[in-house]
């Protein structure tokens, strides 16, 4: 029977393995939907362990949506470890949701959310283990629609094999609509199958049928030309904004863990989009323009979401969270709602700027002082320039000195390195800035134990960002510049036991790279790794550099190209871009322009504040930017 | 000079309410780790008034009883709470029931008798219920027979500092078999001790006497802790509790 549950079969495998918390379900908020009651059927996907993909807001998002509709049904499925998949093979379990351990190969979608291309392969798994032929081109009307979704389906290219579907952009709106189709389409029987199904689909506003666009190369194995194969789809595809975010409060009751997740806290998006313009940022460009949510939305999520889970901490997320135009009045009147209830608030990694001291002061207010991040991403000011993201040397180390003389023992500090232009010097600056916030940080403090934690990866150029026609540094450079910051971080003991270096050598990195900035020609890469053991790639334990280079070499030397053309290789104004037909709205003249001034280490201003600089989203999307102040306050919470 | 919390410290424990819980079904997999986060949000999911400890990071008053282990069901575990308002105990254990998961249950509250010793004094041993599928009791019996008639029966154990030996049979107080609908079921009274002798390690002894392997993963299920008494069964460790309500009888606020 479609729909039934696998569990009565999947628990005697559970008392083998380690940590089977995770795929029994049964979480707060979670819901089980009766099978037949709904006409449409969506399982979802995080491509990742149940303790990195049960915190994503997005696929939370979705759920609630998809399952407040009386029409539909939506259950969650994660990646399964290693231990439980070859049981699962062993004695013929497919791939379940958690939620009703239903079979995902009997839903009519399975939506996968990819926030980072490392989880391919855990997308090959699990359409294996489910039952499902990993190629798109194999399935027919009995197999779920497979729909990718999140910021690395603004490039699906490299999974066009695989996926359906992408959709581009935010999923509130647009899985609504893939509903109302799957739905018609079935009530009319099904009428030409999945290809009439897919071509439905494919009109859709944000919704990408890859199979519906063919792709031709140069002899010099760049792309020719992509152009769809039916005049009925249309030629580029437009991502989906939703407007309003009050309109949507979403998740209004998250599901809270039994088992231990990386984020042990409710999350309230506070703001969308971001227009700082840090050139490096995908999230930034593609999520355009800034929608806020209001201070008295915010107010009633936090309470909301506060009741219906019990978490005792709440993080206000958004891509620069002080940005938000009533942060100050929302981080004291929310200090003030919550004070002695043993409920703390918590603001992501900020910009550093000293007001955001001010902030994290007002939200620690009874809390302790522990840690605090910033996030310069580049060492020295001239690279902070051409990142777009600048704050000189003198008030970085001031903002990070009235951190410790405010009582924080801890500050991190993120960079990144790789960055276009880069040079050894432009990272050696970390060392000195690091060595005089530990120097001003112990006068300003009185104290000998504060501490810096520099936290660094490399750069990977991405997609409709002005960096995607840049070099990607090679792993080599990469390694290089950490061991000479390392070296000099260590040259002074007496200051260099304060600072901790934490960093993860250059190889992901690359991998990032082919899988980000790729081509259709990149899932045979994948495919080829997937069947020669790949998984959980975004874990340093699983990760396996040479099995990704040996299945690069052989799969794209067959087309003339290799891993140097995808990742090391600077693009030309001219070339044709494998994304270049999907819109995130910004102008790729915008983009380019960007990125010359971005080699000329000239900045460009927020146009909250400044004139608009014709980035390209609002008119070609026809949205704007929505902020506040609105003036209005919380009002105390009355005592219960 | 280290930051200090500014205000008054937090209201001092005026009542200590005692709780036995169960956890069934799909929530035998949790963890201790995951069944005390899960409490701990739904203890302020209902609005209990707990008493917190002073400081930066002050924590919830709770202290728990040797918990089962990972795998097990159980009737039978036990936390102690801290309140900082006085409370109904009944009030107390339908509000936390209700945000509870479905499969963990609270079965009682109760107030902590004055002057009648600690939780922990009162438990030192376990009373099991092994279901065996796919082992018949023609085949559990003897088993258990050749493990009773030993006098030491050694096991190796998973431990944090890797595999160790330790004795399965000097824990185990008495064992019986039985069967159900085909069924094997073990029973049996474990002492708890240390290094602990869980179920897991005597089925391990019941393999190494007499060969004994069954097909499927068993299923644990703790029915009862408590202190071994003469008769060779366990007390309810919340028996002294409620003789001394009984007894005195006092007033009580609502949550």
């Amino acid at each position: 029977m479609t729909g039934e549950t696998l569990y009565p079969r999947l628990e005697p495998l559970l008392a083998q393995i380690q940590k089977p918390i995770q795929y029994v379900g049964g979480e707060l908020n979670a819901q089980v939907k009766p099978w037949d009651g709904a006409a449409v059927h969506w399982a979802l996907m995080y491509p990742d362990a149940y303790e990195v993909g049960l915190p994503n807001q997005g696929l939370m998002i979705l759920y609630e949506v998809l399952n407040e509709r009386p029409d539909a049904l939506a259950e969650r499925t994660y990646a399964v470890w290693p231990d439980l998949a070859g049981l699962m093979r062993e004695n013929g379990v497919p791939q379940f949701t958690v939620d009703g351990h239903r079979a995902v190969r009997d839903f009519d979608l399975l939506g996968v959310s990819f926030a980072t291309e490392l989880g391919y392969t855990n997308l090959l798994e699990a359409l294996d283990l489910a039952g499902i032929p990993i190629l798109a081109a194999d399935r027919d009307e009995t197999h779920p629609v497979v729909v990718a979704g999140g910021h690395a389906a603004f490039n699906p290219e490299p999974v066009a094999d695989f996926v359906d579907a992408a959709v581009l952009g935010d999923g509130e709106q647009a899985v609504g609509d893939i509903t109302d189709v799957v739905k018609a389409w079935k009530a009319q029987g099904s009428p030409g199958g999945r290809v009439e199904l897919l071509a439905r689909l494919a009109r859709v506003e944000g919704v990408y049928v890859p199979r519906f666009y063919s792709v031709s190369y140069g002899a010099d194995g760049a792309i020719a030309a992509v152009t769809r194969t039916r005049d009925d789809v249309p030629a580029r595809i437009g991502k989906r904004t939703v407007m309003d975010l009050d309109e949507w409060p979403y998740p209004k009751t998250p599901i809270v863990p039994l088992a231990e997740s990386v984020h042990e806290r409710m999350s309230v998006e506070i703001f969308r989009g971001c227009t700082r313009g840090c050139r490096f940022c995908q999230a930034g460009m593609i999520t355009r323009p800034v929608r806020e949510r209001t201070i008295t939305g915010i107010g009633s999520m936090v309470e909301r979401g506060l009741k219906a889970t019990g978490y005792e901490e709440v993080g206000l997320l958004s891509l620069s969270s002080a940005d938000h135009s009533e942060i100050g009045q929302l981080a004291k009147q929310l200090a003030d709602r919550y004070e002695g209830t043993n409920t703390s608030l918590s603001l992501p990694s900020t910009r550093v700027d000293a007001f955001n001291v001010t902030l994290a002061n007002e939200l620690s207010r009874n809390g302790r002082r522990s840690g605090l991040t910033f996030a310069p991403e580049g060492g020295s000011e001239r690279i902070r320039r051409v990142i777009n993201k600048t704050v000189s040397k003198e008030d970085l180390v001031r903002t990070v000195t009235t951190a410790y003389a405010n009582g924080w023992q801890q500050v991190k500090l993120y960079f990144m390195c790789g960055l276009p232009t880069e040079t050894d010097e432009d990272v050696l600056e970390i060392a000195d800035l690091a060595v005089e916030v530990i120097r001003a940080g112990r006068e300003a403090s009185g104290r000998k134990d504060i501490r810096c934690t520099v936290s660094i990866g490399g750069f990977v150029p991405k997609p409709h960002t002005p960096f995607q026609w840049a070099a990607q540094a090679s792993a080599d450079t990469i390694d290089h510049r950490l061991r000479v910051l390392r070296q000099a971080i260590n040259a002074d003991k007496r200051v260099g036991r304060s600072i901790g270096l934490r960093y993860h050598d250059g190889k992901p990195g690359v991998i990032e790279g082919l899988l980000s900035r790729g081509d259709r020609r990149v899932g045979r890469v994948i495919e080829r790794v997937w069947r020669d053991g790949g998984r959980f790639d975004g874990w340093s334990e699983h990760f396996s550099y040479d099995r990704w280079t040996a299945a690069a070499a052989e799969e794209l030397e067959p087309f003339g190209v290799d891993l140097d053309s995808f990742t090391t290789r600077e693009r030309t104004e001219d070339e044709v871009l494998p994304w270049d037909h999907l819109d995130s709205g910004l102008d790729k003249e915008f983009l380019w322009e960007d990125w010359q001034d971005a080699l000329k280490e000239e900045e460009v201003a927020d146009c909250r504040w400044t004139p608009c600089y014709d980035c390209g989203v609002c008119p070609t999307m026809g949205t704007e930017i929505q902020i506040g102040p609105t003036g209005r306050s919380l009002l105390p919470l009355t005592v219960v | 000079m280290a930051r200090q919390p500014d205000g008054p410290p937090p209201p001092p424990t005026v009542q200590k309410l005692r709780i036995r819980y169960a956890k069934r079904g799909r929530l035998r997999f949790a963890s201790h780790r995951d069944l005390a986060r899960t409490l701990e949000r739904a203890l302020r999911r209902a609005q209990v008034p707990m008493a917190f400890s002073a400081g930066f990071s002050p924590h919830p008053k709770i202290s728990y009883l040797g918990a089962a282990p990972t795998g097990s069901a159980s009737e039978a575990e036990y936390l102690e709470i801290g309140l900082s308002v006085r409370c109904d105990p009944e009030a107390v254990r339908t509000a936390l029931d209700a945000a509870l998961p479905q499969d963990v249950a609270v079965l009682d509250c109760v107030e902590a008798g004055e002057g009648t010793g600690s939780l922990a004094d009162r438990i030192d041993a376990s009373l099991w219920r092994v279901e065996l599928p796919g082992v018949t009791l023609e085949e559990l019996q003897p088993a258990v027979d050749a493990f009773l008639a030993s006098d030491v029966v050694t096991v190796a154990k998973r431990t944090k500092n890797g595999l160790k030996d330790i004795d399965a049979r000097a824990a185990v107080t008495s064992a019986s078999a039985a069967d159900e609908a085909g069924c094997a079921i073990l029973h049996m009274v474990v002492r708890q001790v240390t290094p602990a002798v869980r179920p897991d390690d005597v089925l391990a002894a019941l393999t190494a006497v007499a060969d004994l392997r069954p097909p499927l993963p068993a299923r644990a299920v703790r029915e009862a802790q408590g202190r071994l008494d003469d008769t060779g069964t366990v007390a309810d460790p919340l028996g002294p509790d409620r003789a001394a309500r009984i007894s005195a009888p006092e007033e009580r606020a609502t949550i």
